[in-house]
C-alpha cells in the first residue's frame, strides 16, 4: 500500500488568474518580495499494490488521463511507503 | 432531423436546448441521458451548459468519462453536428474533441450577461445563415469561459478559419477574444454564450435562432432537400 500525493497547478507559461489576484494581496500587505504565486489542487489517495514501479506508471496515467489538464496544467506527485 | 440534447447530472441548460431546438426549427428532439450507448439515430448532438458532476476537478473533467462520450466522439467522426454550448464547450476541449482548455475568468468572478459577439466565419454548419462581421447579441454565463491554447495551436486555428466567434468586449480575458471555435473538419463547435437563451424577443435578443436554423440549412443542403431561407 502507497500513500499518493498529487500536487497540479496552473502551467508556467499560462497565466493563474487566482495567482495573479494572491500575488496582488500580498504586495498589498507589504511582501513585495513574493513573486509568481501559483494556485494549484493536492490531493492524495492511498494505492493497492506493493510494487512500487507499478504504483508509479498508474499514478502517472491518472495525472494524464484525469487529474490534470494537461493542456493548461502541469503535475507532480509523490509516493510514500 | 433529429436532434439530442444531452443530460448529465448537474446539467441545466437542457431544457432551454430542447426547447429552443423546438421554437428554432421544429425538429424532433430529445434528451438523452449521460449513460447512452447509442446516438446513432441522431444527426446533431447538443451538450447544454451546466455544471455537470458539480464542475468537481475541473469544469467538463468527470463528464468527459460518460459513456454517452464515447458515441459523441464516434458522432463527430461520422461528420455529424456536435454543438457544446458552456458547460458543453468545456466537456469537449476536456474530451479533446476541440483543442484548447477555458480557464477560470481573469476577473475571478461569474460573469453572467448580454455579450456581443462578432461573427468570423459563416461558412460553418453553426454560421451559415450568418454575415461574416455580423454583431449578434448573445449572453453569456460562466466563471471558466478564458479560452486558452498554446502558440502553435493558436496559429492552426487561424489559419483553418476555426474561430467562428469572437467577443467584442472581451468579459474574461480569453485569448484573441475567443468566444468560440470548431474542430478542423468544421463540424464540432464549441462556445461559451448561450444561442439558446437569445432565441426570442422576451429573451431579450434573437439573434442566437440562427444558429439552429444553420444547422437544419445544413444538414438540409447535405441531404438534398430545399434549403430554408
Amino acid at each position: 500500500m502507497f500513500k499518493a500525493t498529487v500536487y497540479v497547478t496552473v502551467k508556467e507559461n499560462v497565466l493563474d488568474p487566482q495567482g495573479v489576484a494572491v500575488q496582488g494581496a500580498l504586495h498589498s500587505m507589504g511582501f513585495s518580495e513574493v513573486s509568481k504565486v501559483r494556485i494549484g489542487k493536492y490531493m492524495a489517495f492511498e494505492i493497492d499494490t506493493t510494487d512500487r514501479a507499478e504504483a508509479e506508471e498508474r499514478v502517472r496515467q491518472m495525472c494524464e488521463k484525469l487529474l490534470a489538464n494537461t493542456v493548461v496544467e502541469d503535475y507532480r506527485f509523490e509516493l510514500e511507503g | 432531423m433529429n436532434f439530442a440534447v444531452l443530460v448529465f447530472p448537474g446539467s441545466n441548460c437542457d431544457i432551454d436546448c430542447y426547447k429552443a431546438v423546438e421554437q428554432t426549427v421544429g425538429q424532433p428532439v430529445d434528451y438523452v441521458w449521460h449513460t447512452a450507448t447509442d446516438l446513432s439515430k441522431y444527426d446533431c448532438i447538443l451538450i447544454p451548459g451546466g455544471f455537470s458532476y458539480g464542475d468537481y476537478l475541473r469544469s467538463g473533467a468527470i463528464a468527459r468519462f460518460a459513456p454517452v462520450m464515447a458515441e459523441v466522439a464516434k458522432a463527430a467522426a461520422a461528420g455529424k453536428y456536435v454543438m457544446g454550448i458552456c458547460n458543453g464547450f468545456q466537456v469537449l476541449t476536456e474530451a479533446g474533441l476541440l483543442p484548447g482548455a477555458l480557464r477560470r475568468n481573469m476577473s475571478l468572478k461569474f460573469r453572467c450577461h448580454s455579450t456581443i459577439l462578432r461573427v468570423e466565419n459563416n461558412k460553418t454548419a453553426f454560421t451559415n445563415q450568418y454575415e461574416v462581421g455580423e454583431m449578434i447579441d448573445i449572453p453569456i454565463a460562466h466563471g471558466e469561459g478564458n479560452y486558452y491554447c498554446d502558440e502553435a495551436t493558436l496559429e492552426q486555428l487561424k489559419k483553418n478559419d476555426q474561430i467562428i466567434f469572437r467577443y467584442s468586449d472581451n468579459p474574461n480575458g480569453s485569448m484573441e477574444d475567443i468566444a468560440g471555435i470548431c474542430n478542423e473538419q468544421g463540424n464540432v463547435l464549441g462556445l461559451m454564450p448561450h444561442p439558446e437563451r437569445a432565441v426570442n424577443q422576451l429573451l431579450g435578443s434573437e439573434d442566437g435562432k440562427k444558429m439552429f436554423t444553420s444547422i437544419l440549412n445544413a444538414w438540409r443542403e447535405q441531404h438534398d432537400a430545399a434549403s430554408i431561407g
